[in-house]
C-alpha cells in the first residue's frame, strides 16, 4: 500500500506530461523541443543563473504549499492561500517602502509584519468555522477577493507608484535579496527567503510529527468527534491551524513580493497561491514531499518564458500541465484500480 | 441624478446578465449535490469558444455570428463541465480540488489555444449593440432604466432563469434534482439514479456558465483576454449563496452586486460620486455574502449533501 502511496503522485506528474506532449502534437507544435527547452530555461544545462531562477520559483511555492498541507492535516482547505499571501506581501511591501531603518532591523520587521499580515487574513475563516461552522473554503474565497480588492485601492492612496497598477518600489534595507546570494548565481533574484522556506519545511515537520500540538491538529483532521470526546480543545485547534497556514501563507508573499519583486502590482491575486494545492496534494502533505513538489513545479515556472522564446510553445503549457496533475492527483481512485489491474497482469504473466 | 441613474442602471444591467446566469448555473450544480468553484474557468471557456467562434464567423454570417458565438459557449462550457463531473461524482474526489483544477487548467488552455490559433492572447471581436426596446421602452421612468439602452442577451438570460424556476420547483425532473442534493440515499431508494442526475446537474452548471462567459464576450467587453478571469465567476457564487440557493434570491444577489460593481467603476465618472472610495463597492459583495453566512448559519441554507461524494455503500 505504501508502494502505491508513492506510485500514484508520480503516475500523476508523467501523466501530466504526457498530457502536456499531447496538446503540444495536437497544436502543431514539437514537444521534445518544447520539454528540452524547459529544462534549458530552468538551468539544466549547467545555466547557473537560470538554476537560481528555479529555486527563486521553488521558494514561493514550498511556502504556499506548507500553507495549504498543514491546513489539510487537521482537515481545513485553506484555498484563503492567494489573499494571505497577498495580505502578507502587501504589509511586507507597505513597511518597506514607508520605514526607514538599517537592514538588520528593516528585513526582519517587514518579514515579521507579512507573516503577522497572513495569519490574521487566515484567523477570520477561521473563526467562522469554529463558532458558525461556515466552511473554510466559501469563507476563504471571500477573503480572496477582499484582500484584491483592498490592495487594489490601498495601494495607489498609501505607497503609489510610476504606474497607477503598482506601487513604489520598497526600500532596498527591507530586500530579501543579499548580494552574496546573487553574486553565486550570477543576478538571479534568489533570495534569503530560500532559507526561511527550508527552515518552515523543518519547523512545520517537527509541529506535525513531535510535538503534542500537532497530535492534536492530526487528530482533529482524522476525527473531530473523536477529538472532542478526548478532551482536545477542537475548536481552538482549527482556529490556530487556519493562522499558521495563514502565516505560512503570508511568509510567501514576503518571499516574492520583497524578495523577488521589489513593489506589489494591483488587480491580481497572486497563482502561486492556487499552485500550492497541486504542490501539496502532490506531496501527499508531508513537509518533505512538499519541498520535491515545489522544485518540480519550480522548475516548470522558471523554464516557462524561455521556453515560449524558444520554441513558440505558449508559456500557458506549464499551468496546464500542473492543472492536469491536480485532476491526475484528485482522482486517485481511478490511478489505484489502473495500478492494481497492471499489477494482476504482472501476476497472471508470472504465474505462467 | 437622474441622469446619473439612466446611465447606471443599464450598465448594472448589462452587468448583472452574466452574474446571473453562472450563478443559476452554480445552482443547478449545487442542488444535486456538488459545489462548483470552477464556475469561473467554465465562463472562461466559454468566453473563449465565443471568442473564436464569432472572429471566424463574422466574415460569412455577419452580425448572426454573434448568436452562434453564444451557443458555441454554452457547448464548450457544458463539455468542459464533464470533467468536473467525472472527477467528482464517478471518482468520488475532493469536490473543491477537482474544481481548481477546471479553475487552472481553463485559465491556462484558453490563452495556450488563443496564442495557437490567432497568434495572440487578446481576441477582439464585434459583439452585441445596444438598443432600446420598442415599445417598452417608451413607458415612463421604468421604461429608460429597464428597456433603455439593452441588449439582447439580457432577456435570453430572464428567460433562461424564469424556465429554469418552472423546472426545478415544478416539475418531477427538478424535484428529483433537489434531492439528489439533499439526500442522496433517500433519492437513490426511490429508484432515482443519483449519478446521472449529478451529472445532468453539473453539465447545466456548464451549460450556464460557458453561456455566461459568451454573454461577456458579446455584451460589454468585446474581447477575450487573460482578463477575462477577474473572478466574475467567484462572484457568482457569492451571489449563489447571498441568493440562498434559490433563483429568485440569486436574481436579486446579482442585481445587487451588479449594480455595486458598476457604481464602483463608474464613481470616477459623476462628480456626486466621486468622493466615495472604490473599495466599499468592490468589496460589498464579499463582505456581505460573509454576513448573510453567519446569518444563516443557525439553520442551513444550502443543500444538505452538496461537498459529499455520493457513495451508495453507505447509508
Amino acid at each position: 500500500m505504501s508502494k502505491n502511496k508513492l506510485l500514484i503522485p508520480l503516475l500523476a506528474v508523467l501523466l501530466g506530461f504526457v498530457s502536456g506532449a499531447i496538446v503540444m502534437l495536437i497544436t502543431g507544435h514539437n514537444p521534445i523541443e518544447a520539454y528540452s527547452a524547459l529544462l534549458k530555461g530552468a538551468g539544466f544545462y549547467g545555466n547557473i543563473k537560470r538554476l537560481g531562477d528555479t529555486l527563486l520559483n521553488t521558494t514561493t511555492l514550498i511556502l504556499t504549499g506548507l500553507s495549504i498541507a498543514f491546513a489539510f492535516r487537521t482537515g481545513l482547505f485553506n484555498i484563503g492561500v492567494p489573499g494571505q499571501m497577498l495580505m502578507g506581501g502587501f504589509i511586507a511591501v507597505l513597511i518597506g517602502a514607508k520605514l526607514s531603518y538599517p537592514a538588520a532591523i528593516h528585513v526582519p520587521l517587514a518579514v515579521i509584519g507579512a507573516t503577522v499580515g497572513g495569519a490574521c487574513w487566515a484567523f477570520v475563516p477561521g473563526i467562522l468555522k469554529a463558532r458558525f461552522r461556515i466552511h473554510e473554503v466559501v469563507s476563504g474565497i471571500m477573503m480572496n477577493y477582499i484582500a484584491m480588492w483592498s490592495v487594489y485601492y490601498f495601494v495607489p492612496v498609501l505607497i503609489p507608484g510610476n504606474f497607477n497598477t503598482e506601487s513604489r518600489p520598497i526600500i532596498q534595507t527591507a530586500s530579501l535579496r543579499t548580494e552574496w546570494l546573487s553574486a553565486i548565481f550570477k543576478g538571479s533574484y534568489v533570495n534569503s527567503g530560500l532559507f526561511i522556506a527550508l527552515f518552515c519545511v523543518v519547523l512545520v515537520w517537527w509541529i506535525l510529527e513531535k510535538t503534542t500540538f500537532g497530535y492534536e491538529l492530526k487528530s482533529v483532521g482524522f476525527n473531530i468527534h473523536a477529538s472532542k470526546y478526548a478532551g482536545m480543545k477542537v475548536n481552538r485547534n482549527m482556529i490556530l491551524s487556519l493562522m499558521i497556514a495563514g502565516a505560512l501563507a503570508g511568509l510567501a508573499g514576503a518571499t516574492f513580493y520583497i524578495g523577488y519583486a521589489d513593489n506589489i502590482k494591483i488587480g491580481m491575486l497572486p497563482s502561486h497561491g492556487f499552485d500550492g494545492i497541486a504542490v501539496a496534494l502532490l506531496g501527499l502533505n508531508n513537509p518533505f514531499g512538499v519541498l520535491l513538489a515545489a522544485l518540480l513545479f519550480g522548475f516548470m515556472n522558471a523554464g516557462r518564458l524561455f521556453m515560449q522564446s524558444a520554441t513558440n510553445v505558449p508559456n500557458e503549457l506549464v499551468p496546464i500541465i500542473i492543472a492536469i496533475i491536480i485532476f491526475f492527483a484528485a482522482t486517485s481512485l481511478m490511478l489505484q484500480t489502473w495500478l492494481q489491474r497492471v499489477e494482476k497482469l504482472v501476476k497472471r504473466n508470472g504465474d505462467k | 441624478m437622474w441622469d446619473i441613474l439612466t446611465s447606471i442602471v443599464p450598465l448594472a444591467i448589462a452587468y448583472t446578465a452574466p452574474l446571473l446566469i453562472i450563478a443559476m448555473g452554480g445552482l443547478f450544480s449545487e442542488r444535486s449535490g456538488v459545489v462548483n468553484i470552477g464556475l469561473e474557468g467554465l465562463m472562461g471557456v466559454g468566453a473563449f469558444a465565443a471568442a473564436y467562434t464569432m472572429l471566424t464567423a463574422a466574415p460569412s454570417m455577419g452580425p448572426s455570428s454573434v448568436y452562434l458565438g453564444l451557443l458555441a459557449a454554452a457547448l464548450a462550457g457544458g463539455v468542459f463541465s464533464l470533467l468536473h463531473a467525472f472527477a467528482s461524482v464517478t471518482m468520488r474526489s475532493d469536490q473543491v480540488v477537482s474544481g481548481t483544477a477546471i479553475n487552472i487548467l481553463s485559465a491556462a488552455i484558453t490563452v495556450f489555444l488563443a496564442r495557437s490559433l490567432t497568434g495572440s492572447a487578446n481576441v477582439q471581436i464585434a459583439g452585441l449593440i445596444k438598443d432600446n426596446v420598442p415599445v417598452l421602452s417608451k413607458i415612463p421612468v421604468i421604461g429608460p432604466l429597464l428597456f433603455g439602452n439593452a441588449y439582447s442577451s439580457t432577456y435570453i438570460v430572464l428567460l433562461i432563469v424564469v424556465v429554469s424556476w418552472y423546472v426545478l420547483y415544478y416539475r418531477p425532473f427538478g424535484l428529483r434534482l433537489r434531492a439528489c442534493g439533499e439526500n442522496p440515499q433517500a433519492a437513490d431508494s426511490l429508484g432515482i439514479n443519483v449519478q446521472r442526475m449529478r451529472y445532468i446537474g453539473v453539465a447545466i452548471s456548464g451549460i450556464y456558465a460557458g453561456l455566461g462567459g459568451g454573454i461577456v464576450i458579446a455584451t460589454y467587453s468585446w474581447e477575450f483576454s487573460p482578463l477575462v478571469y477577474s473572478g466574475l465567476g467567484f462572484l457568482a457564487l457569492a451571489a449563489l449563496i447571498f441568493g440562498k440557493w434559490n433563483p429568485w434570491g440569486v436574481l436579486g444577489a446579482s442585481l445587487f452586486f451588479g449594480l455595486a460593481k458598476t457604481v464602483a467603476d463608474m464613481s470616477k465618472l459623476f462628480e456626486s460620486l466621486n468622493n466615495l472610495p472604490n473599495i466599499f463597492f468592490n468589496t460589498f459583495p464579499y463582505i456581505v455574502t460573509l454576513i448573510a453566512l453567519v446569518l444563516f448559519s443557525k439553520n442551513a441554507a444550502g443543500p444538505k449533501a452538496a461537498g459529499e461524494p455520493y457513495d451508495p455503500g453507505k447509508r
